[in-house]
Parts: C-alpha cells; structure tokens; sequence
C-alpha cells in the first residue's frame, strides 16, 4: 500500500505558490507570533487534526440526533444510508478526479455526463422487454443492460466532447480558466440535448414498483437497492485501481498526471491517454447517473445537484487520487444523510458544501495530499 | 402623438441619450451634444414606430439586460480586474435582493403573519433599500474574501459556487429569514403612485400629478427603465474611474504579477480582498434593482444557472477586463436568451415534423445556443469582443490600441 505509487496527486500549482509565498517572505527575523502562527497552521493543518474533525462533526449530528430523541436504530439508518450515497457519490468523484488529476482543471461538465448515463440507461430500459424483478432488489435485467450499454455510451460522449472542444483548446495551452469556461459550454449543450429529448419532468425508471426495505439487526431500514449502489461502486473503484497499478494504460495515466511534459518525453502517447481518462470518467459518471436515479429519480437537474457533493469528494480525498475519492465521498455521503438527524434535511448539501469550504481552508491538498 | 406616448418617449430620452453616449466614440463636447440629440430622436422614434405592445417588450427587454449588466460589471470587476474566479454571483445578487425586501417592506401583523413571515420590514424608502443591499452584500463578500481569497484559482471557483448554494439553502429553508420557500411578495416600487393614482403621491406638485394621470400601472416599467438605466450609468462612471485610478492600475497589476507588485509595495493581500468587495457591493445593488422590479422574489430566482453561469457568459463574450465590453455581453446574451423565444416559435413546424414532444420543448433551444456561443468564443476569441485595453491611465495620451 504504497501511497507514493497509488497516489495520482499533483501538487504542482499549490507548491509553487508556496515557494513563490516564501521567496516573498520577509527575512529570517521573523517574530515569535509568526511561528506560533505557523506551527499552529501546521498542527491544524495535518492528516490527523483533519481526520479528527471530519470525525467529531459525524459524532456531533449523532450526539445532536441522540438529543432531539431520534432512535439509535434511525441514526444507524441514515448512516447506512449516507455509504450507500456515497457510493453513488463516489461513482461521479473517481472519474472526476481521474480527469481532474491528468487535465488539470474543474470539470463542470461532469454533471451533465451523470445525466446523461442516467438517460442512455432509461432509453434502453424503455425500449427492451422487462425481465420480473431481480429480488430482493427492484431492478431487471433490463437495468444492467441500460448500464452495461450506458457506461461505454457515455464514455464514447466525453471523447467527443474532447475531440470536438478540449483538444482543440489544448493546443493553444490556454488557461485553466478558459478549460473550466468550455467545460461550462458542453455542460449547457449535453444538458439542452437532454432538455429536448426527454422534457423537463421527473422520470422513474421503474414507475411505481415496490421497493421493501430489508429487516436487517438493529431495526435498520436499507432497500436492497442502497446494496446494490454501493456495491457497484466498490466493485468499480476496484477495477479503477486495477487499471491503475496493473496495466500500462493506468501507469501512463499516473505519469501524465504526475507530469505531462516528462511523460511525453518517455514516449507516453498523452493524447491516448487522455482520451482513456474521459472514457473512464464518462463510464464511472455514466454509473453514478443510473445508481442516482434507482435511488430517487431522473431528471435534467440531477446532475447539476450531485455536482458540488461530487467536487466536495474531489477535494476532501485530494485532487487526482481516486481512493481519496471514494473516501471523501463516503464522508460526504454520511454527512449529508446525518444532517436530516441534527437539523432540517435539506441543509444535507449545504453541510457536504460547508465540509468542503473547510477541507479547503485548513488543508487544501485534501486528505491524501502531501503537505 | 397621444399624451401617453408622449410620457413614455419622455421616459426613454434618458436611457436612450445614455446608450448613444456609450456608443459614440468622439470628443467629449461633441459625443454629448450628438448623444442627446439622437438620443431624443430615437426615443420619439421608437415610441411612435412601435406598436405599445412590442414597445412594452422591448422596455422589458432592456430593464432585465441593464440588471444583468450591472452584475455582468461586479464581476469584470472581481474576474477582469483582478483574476478572482468567483463563482457565486447568485449568491450576491441574492444577498442585495432579499435585504432590500427586508428593507422596504413592512413587517406583516395579523392574519398576514400567518402566511408571511420576515425577520425585520422597516418600510423605509428605495434608495435607503438600494444602499443597504450594497452594504450587506458588501459585508457577506468581505466575510467571505478574507478566508477563500487564498485558495487556488480553481479552488476559489469551487469554494464560492458552494457559498452560493448554501446562501440559496438558508434562504430556502430559514422561514423566518424572508418567508423561506414561499415567495417574499409585494417588494414596493420606487415612484409607482405616479401610475397608480397620482393623487397620493401628497409631495407631487398638481402640476405633474395631472401629467401622469393618463398613465396605467403597466407604463410604470417605462419609468423603471430609467431608474435601473441611471444606476448602471452611475455604476458604469465608478468603476471606469476606478479603473483608471491608480487604484486599479494596482489591481491590474497585483492581477498579472503578483510579485511585482509586492515588491513595489503594494499589499497585495488588501488589493484582493478590496476588489471582491467592490463586485460584491455592484451585485447587490443589482439584486436590488432585481428584486423591485419583479416586486416578489423567492428562492428560486437565485439558481446558479441562472444568476451565475449566465453572468458569465456575458462577460465572456463581451470581453473581461473591460468595463463596455461587460456592457456589450449584458445586453447581447441576454438578446440571445430572450430571442430564442421567437427563434423557437420560427423552428416549431421544422420540430413539430421531427416529433410533436420535442415542439413543446423548442424552449431549451436557449441552452444549446448559449452554450455554443460559449465553447466559440472559449475556443476562437478568448479575449472576449472587445479586448482589455492595455494603457488605462488617462495620464498616458498615446492612441490606446482598440
């Protein structure tokens, strides 16, 4: 478990901007609350402070559940609930990050690929006969078909996308703020296409079918389904992580990542590589998007609303490293559930955004980053 | 012509006047002189070309625009003078809204208190709502500045698009904020009793009492267009003389180089924090200006799509760093936004033959445009259609290269 190896972090921009603070620092004379200051960053600024946090805000909403008399067996709930969101969270985050960490800006356009996995998925539920339920879940056969058909889709979307816009903005070595604007630009295109297909209401892909939770110790309440989304979701971040110390493709993946000018000096094809990152990230998106609408429902929005939880995960795991991914966005996953515990429910993705504004205060490199 | 279309052509002279004299590129005595001249022929023109229908459209048209472009220009000046990638427009703009309501309305008693509830309405008057925003809005951007203006660029995207949802949060849900999920209703309209009833406006000499009486509750977006025209006038003059102060020579330079700028003295740290308090402080008053004009605001007005990317996308295509440029975006992606409406109704047969669903949706045709404009103007002309000037000082006389 060699996190030097595993990791596809870059810290290029951060540490430069550190050296380039400190070239700027005034010399060594440097006053005894000025070290305190910086020791204390650093004592706050650790794996360990952070993780401590992260903690002690989960025990906060179960110590405020347990006070506002919601049972043990409901907090046990929504805890499960909040993995099994994270695993749908996490879908979108590891592709997220893998794209983040190799082309190096936000891509806001990943909403609008979750979506539109979920919508491949509904059209071809939709057009190939129902098989019964696979108990105990609520889905066919159909739906795996819808994602098995889904993930190549949506990945085969993204490439296009970066041939038809990014490539073409690659060669110009623009900004990172022209890269986030572009994204921005697919994002409304992929989302009108869908507006145009498929309207603006609220679809199901199965309409009204019953979906029994299990009895499970405890009194625990969890729809077999929440299994299914976050064993999927492991299952896939396992293949990711195979890809990604075992082929030659993921190996080139984390060179680039690490160091695109270096990499292509070493013979790396990065134009190929970059093209497997938003296959992958497309398809991992792709089954975000199907997991997210068995566990509510579809519509043109769902993206845009899995976003900033999607990024919240990106940057608490720490941009580029996809088991810091999966991390985050489990934590982001119980954060969210646990609020409904402590206070009003919908304030869920404001404490995952919140989670997020404070991961980027005291430790902007992320949990797995390197200081 | 009719007293009423006189009243309304009176009305548009000013906006009018104020559009030629940011079209004009002459000698001051002389664009001032043209500027007004044309200025009273267009308005007249316009009034008596235009069907009172299409008119009324198009006062609509441009009182939305001029919000847009005073938030297009808060963020040229957070974004083009000072590189801050401030995703959180709405937040702002929500912000300036939601504290002018508070502002001017009256707090609900009796039966009312029931359906409405509002944490303070001190009645007080536009202008008092208006500066209030701005001051709030300002405060919310200073709180925010100092903690995220360190992150990285593209943290610092990140960071306020969260901000910005989590404002919309608490104003969806806190009820006794500003009525949480239901709408904040009956927002007053600065000088509307000229339109509704003259009489009561008890400080109108009789004299002009008389000459509004004609006027209907519906004209009085024509005197709105006035009101929203000088405030982007008056915030289009602040920021251009800022801007070529030595104030923003420094935020230009803390911009592009940073160190340079340090190493000559500058904090650069202030120069940050001061020029996202001043886009926070633009966007509040339009949010202000926002929240009058609809007169009813809820949550929902405040969606990121809608109040953020669009923005964007404006000063983009304009072109940032450039205070006409964020004007020129304003008012052309809005034309976009608002035209597809037509464009939708001309492609209804050609879509109607395709499917009779996808007719009925013509209406997110706007996304695919926007978006298409974007990703063009991202890939052909980055700069925007008018570029940054690169010599803003006015001490400096040299032809500035357009």
């Amino acid at each position: 478990m060699n996190r030097g190896e595993r990791s596809l972090q870059d810290p290029g921009p951060a540490q430069s901007a550190v050296a380039s603070e400190s070239a700027l620092a005034p010399p060594p004379a440097v006053s005894a609350g000025t070290t305190r200051r910086s020791r204390v960053r650093a004592v706050v600024g650790s794996r360990l402070f952070v993780c401590l946090i992260l903690a002690g805000i989960l025990a906060l909403f179960w110590v405020i559940g347990l006070a506002r008399d919601e049972s043990v067996s409901r907090l046990l709930s929504l805890t499960v609930w909040g993995i099994a969101l994270g695993g749908i969270i996490a879908l979108g985050s590891i592709g997220l990050t893998l794209a983040y960490g190799v082309l190096k800006f936000p891509n806001f356009a990943h909403g609008a690929l979750i979506t539109t996995g979920a919508y491949i998925a509904f059209a071809v539920v939709n057009a190939i006969p129902h098989s019964a339920p696979l108990r105990p879940f609520s889905f066919g056969w159909e739906l795996l078909a819808g994602l098995v058909i889904g993930m190549p889709v949506t990945g085969a979307v993204a490439v296009l996308f970066d041939r038809i816009v990014y490539r073409r903005l690659r060669r110009s070595h623009p900004t990172l703020v022209l890269y986030a604007m572009a994204s921005l630009g697919v994002a409304f295109v992929l989302r009108s296409i869908l507006y145009l297909a498929w309207g603006s209401d609220f679809r199901f892909y199965y309409e009204g079918r019953a979906n029994p939770a299990l009895h499970l110790p405890f009194d625990v309440r969890v729809q077999a389904d929440q299994f299914f989304n976050l064993g999927l979701a492991l299952v896939l971040a396992y293949l990711v992580h195979l890809l990604l110390t075992r082929t030659r493709m993921g190996k080139a993946m984390r060179a680039t990542a690490d160091n695109p000018d270096l990499a292509q000096v070493r013979g790396i094809d990065t134009e190929r590589v970059i093209a497997w990152t938003w296959f992958i990230g497309g398809g991992l998106a792709a089954a975000g998007g199907v997991t997210f609408g068995l566990a509510s429902q579809l519509r043109p929005e769902m993206g845009f609303i899995i976003l900033l939880p999607v990024f919240a995960s990106v940057i608490l795991g720490g941009i580029g490293n996809p088991y810091g991914a999966l991390v985050g966005s489990l934590i982001i996953g119980v954060a969210w559930q646990l609020t409904a515990a402590a206070t009003n429910p919908s304030y869920g993705p404001g404490v995952a955004f919140g989670i997020m504004v404070l991961m980027l205060l005291i430790r902007p490199q992320g949990l797995f980053g390197q200081g | 012509m009719d007293h009423v279309s006189l009243v309304r052509a009176l009305l548009l002279v000013v906006p009018a006047v104020l559009v030629w004299l940011i079209v004009l590129r002459l000698r001051a005595a002389w664009r001032l002189l043209l500027s007004i001249v044309l200025g009273i022929v267009s308005a007249f023109a316009l009034t008596l070309m235009l069907a009172p229908g299409d008119l009324s459209y198009l006062v609509s048209f441009a009182t939305m625009g001029a919000i847009y472009a005073i938030l297009s220009l808060g963020l040229n000046s957070q974004w083009g003078y000072s590189g801050h990638l401030n995703f959180g427009v709405v937040g702002f703009f929500a912000v300036g809204a939601f504290t002018t309501a508070l502002f001017t309305t009256a707090q609900p008693t009796g039966l009312m208190a029931q359906y409405s509830q509002q944490v303070f309405g001190l009645q007080l008057p536009f202008l008092v709502g208006v500066i209030a925003a701005a001051v709030v809005s300002g405060v919310v951007g200073l709180l925010i500045a100092v903690p995220v203006l360190r992150l990285r660029t593209d943290f610092l995207a990140i960071a306020t698009l969260g901000i910005a949802e989590i404002i919309r949060l608490i104003f969806q849900n806190e009820r006794w904020i500003a009525n949480g999920p239901q709408p904040m209703r009956g927002i007053p309209q600065p000088l509307s009793c000229l339109f509704d009833h003259p009489a009561t406006c008890g400080w109108l000499p009789k004299t002009a009492a008389a000459f509004f009486a004609p006027m209907q509750p519906r004209d009085y977006i024509y005197l709105y267009l006035l009101i929203v025209a000088l405030f982007l006038a008056a915030t289009y003059i602040v920021l251009e003389i800022a801007l070529r102060s030595p104030w923003g020579r420094a935020l230009r330079a803390v911009r592009d180089e940073e160190q340079s700028a340090a190493m000559s003295g500058k904090n650069v740290t202030s120069f940050r924090v001061q020029s996202f308090i001043l886009g926070a402080v633009v966007m509040g008053i339009g949010g202000a200006l926002y929240a009058h004009y609809v007169t009813s605001i809820d949550y929902s007005h405040f969606k990121p799509l809608f109040g953020t990317f669009i923005v964007w996308v404006m000063l983009m295509f304009g072109g940032s760093g450039n205070n006409r440029g964020a004007l020129l975006g304003a008012f052309v992606i809005w034309a976009v936004w608002t035209g597809t409406a037509f464009l939708a109704t001309a492609l209804q047969p050609l879509l109607h033959a395709v499917s009779p669903e996808l007719a009925e949706r013509s209406a997110y045709v706007r996304w695919m445009l926007v978006g298409i404009l974007l990703l063009l103007i991202v890939l052909y002309r980055p700069q925007g259609i008018i570029r940054e000037e690169k010599v803003v000082s006015g001490f400096l006389k040299e032809r500035r290269p357009d």
